[in-house]
């Protein structure tokens, strides 16, 4: 897999292309592409170890890696914890990672691309996520307005992946200011 | 520690806050010995830009004195530097090409959505600014923490006085930038509209760069002074038709290039300004324009636009017409600090620059809501207000 070109199945206005890349038959699907000026190899072989994912995805307790191919996630969510055991189902070195939930609260799948941009571009890598929301429409709603949207803090993880991979740190301010004390 | 807060238009404190505090490997701790305020203060001071939130520590020029380092840092402590109004990493591809503005990784990922949904691309992070741009505290206070303190901060060698240095960190730059944006070719007329502290580097900075006429519009006589001890021609509004002057005095060829160095709070009882305060005053638009439609207007065809004046929203009645049948250029940004200091730097060092001239007040930190005020209200003498903590009343 060299360049990226061409808009992805998830953008297009066809909602059964759209859904083409839920590995699970999932009714959402979001996926999100950031510019990384790193190698590829390098982000790759970060996400590869999946205990790693709980320093930049907020709402991660903890992965537990299980084995070679099996993690155990454990979610905040809208309403509380959810947890399921993710299998890996696509692993190529430098390039791709796929994963989908084998059992558990929320169906969903996800799968990670990494490839390389224009020539002084950095790597364009690529979030692809499936999930049933719990409770169908209600609980997307709520999700939605406590932030806890699956997609909105995909994007924001995915950000964060990228601070992280850039600069060694993720940005964050505290405010000595919000609480003034005389 | 004592800092300088936001509650709303008009209404700035001095109150007591916690300390800052190392939060990241490359993080450091100034201690602040000089810091200014500045025309992009006066439009959050007069709630012009969103998202500001009460308790909000402002002010983004400023230097000092290292006291913590993070483990990353490459800074010593002991050490004097002048920061970077623009947050930048140094490392993402916008770093890369050295437009720091624009980096991507200084604004806290949680605050990026807004951003992304006004302008289409989050916006950077910058100090003392607004939530937009990640709602990092700022420098008026005695202390500040600065992210990426390895990539903006410069070091500044003994014997150089704070005055001479302090505007490193915003207008000086934003004055070169302008006149860089400018594009200016040997025998240009060039004209700046607003002799404001970024108008006046930008005039200083036009006549470095070739310019061969500069040509200052304001309404201020005090400020219009200013820009003719550095040799430019001055054009007062009030008393003269701006375009038609321009004309005359160049041929009715137009200025080969014109900077707006005025930004969204135009003055004047000009026909389209009055209507735009109406519409921004009842939330029907937002920004006013009146100096950037009257640049474009009088650009001569072919010439470029540069705009270091702030604007934040949507302009009514944009001369886009003449803009393109004109065939003109714009350049605009907020500036990109880091990569104007070490030249500019070197500049100061060899008296090529002068960037004291305009301080107009020098007041302890405690007096700075009265500085405000006097910068907001005494526009005329009131040039540049320098706040310095501890400093004897
Ligand atoms: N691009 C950047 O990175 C950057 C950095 C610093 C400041 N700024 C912006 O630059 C602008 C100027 O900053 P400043 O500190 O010099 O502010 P300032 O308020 O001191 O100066 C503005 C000047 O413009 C004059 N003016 C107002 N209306 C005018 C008109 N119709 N025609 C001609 N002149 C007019 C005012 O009289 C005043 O002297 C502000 O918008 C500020 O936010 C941008
Ligand atoms: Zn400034
Ligand atoms: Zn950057």
């Amino acid at each position: 897999m060299s360049e990226v070109r061409g808009a992805p199945s998830y953008v297009s206005k066809d909602k059964d292309l759209q859904k083409s890349e839920a590995q699970n038959g999932e009714s959402t699907v979001w996926g999100h592409t950031v510019s990384i000026m790193r190698p590829r190899e390098e982000l790759y072989a970060y996400w590869r170890d999946f205990a790693n994912l709980a320093t930049f995805m907020q709402n991660i307790v903890s992965i537990e890696v299980l084995d070679q191919t099996r993690s155990h996630w454990t979610v905040r969510g809208p309403n509380g914890e959810y947890q399921w055991t993710a299998l890996v189902t696509e692993d190529r070195p430098g390039e791709v990672i796929a994963w989908k939930a084998e059992d558990g609260d929320v169906k969903n799948s996800g799968r990670i691309e990494f490839r390389d941009g224009p020539p002084g571009h950095g790597t364009y890598v690529r979030a692809i996520l499936a999930y049933q929301p719990p409770m169908g429409a209600i609980g997307k709603l709520i999700a939605t307005l406590t932030q806890k949207e699956p997609q909105i803090q995909s994007n924001r993880d995915l950000r964060r992946f990228k601070q992280l991979m850039e600069t060694g740190e993720i940005a964050t301010t505290t405010q000595p200011n919000r609480e003034p004390y005389s | 520690m004592r800092a300088l807060t936001w509650h709303g238009k008009h209404d700035v404190r001095m109150e007591t806050v916690p300390d800052p505090e190392i939060l990241n490997p490359r993080d450091a701790i100034i201690k602040i010995t000089s810091t200014a305020i500045c025309g992009s203060d006066l439009h959050l001071y007069d709630a012009y830009i969103p998202t500001l939130q009460k308790g909000d520590i402002l002010g983004h020029e400023f230097m000092g004195e290292v006291v913590d380092v993070g483990p990353k840092s490459t800074l010593k402590k002991g050490q004097r530097v002048v920061v970077p109004f623009t947050i930048s990493c140094g490392s993402c591809f916008h770093c890369s090409k050295q437009q720091f503005s624009a980096c991507d990784n200084g604004n806290p990922a949680d605050n990026q959505d807004l951003g992304q949904q006004l302008y289409g691309e989050p916006m950077s992070a910058l100090f003392g600014y607004t939530h937009l741009t990640g709602g990092y505290p700022g420098g008026q206070a005695e202390l500040v923490r600065v992210p990426f303190s390895d990539v903006g901060p410069i070091v500044i060698p003994d014997g150089m006085p704070d005055d001479d240095v302090l505007f490193l960190s915003d207008i000086l730059p934003t004055g070169w930038m302008a006149a860089e944006n400018a594009q200016i070719e040997h025998g240009d007329t060039v004209a700046v509209w607003g002799c404001g502290p970024v108008g006046l580097f930008a005039v200083q900075s036009a006549f470095k760069m070739g310019a061969h006429r500069v040509i200052a519009i304001d309404h201020f006589p005090h400020r219009l002074e200013l820009a003719a001890k550095f040799g430019a021609e001055t054009i007062n509004f009030e008393e003269t038709d701006t375009y038609h002057a321009l004309m005359e005095m160049t041929g009715s060829i137009g200025p080969d290039a014109v900077i707006d160095s005025v930004g969204l709070e135009a003055h004047g009882l000009f026909g389209d300004n009055i209507v735009d305060q109406i519409k921004a005053s009842t939330f029907l638009g937002t920004d006013r324009p009146h100096a950037l439609r009257q640049a474009i207007l009088a650009c001569r065809k072919g010439g470029r636009v540069s705009v270091p004046g702030v604007y934040g929203g949507f302009l009514d009645k944009f001369p886009f017409g003449a803009f393109m049948e004109k065939g003109l250029t714009m350049k605009t940004g907020q500036t990109h600090v880091q990569k104007y200091l070490p030249k500019l730097l070197e500049m100061i060092g060899n008296k090529e620059l002068d960037t004291t001239f305009l301080i107009s007040h020098r007041l302890p930190l405690e007096q700075a809501p009265e500085g405000y005020k006097m910068f907001k209200s005494e526009q005329n003498t009131c040039t540049k207000v320098v706040l310095k903590p501890g400093m004897e009343a």
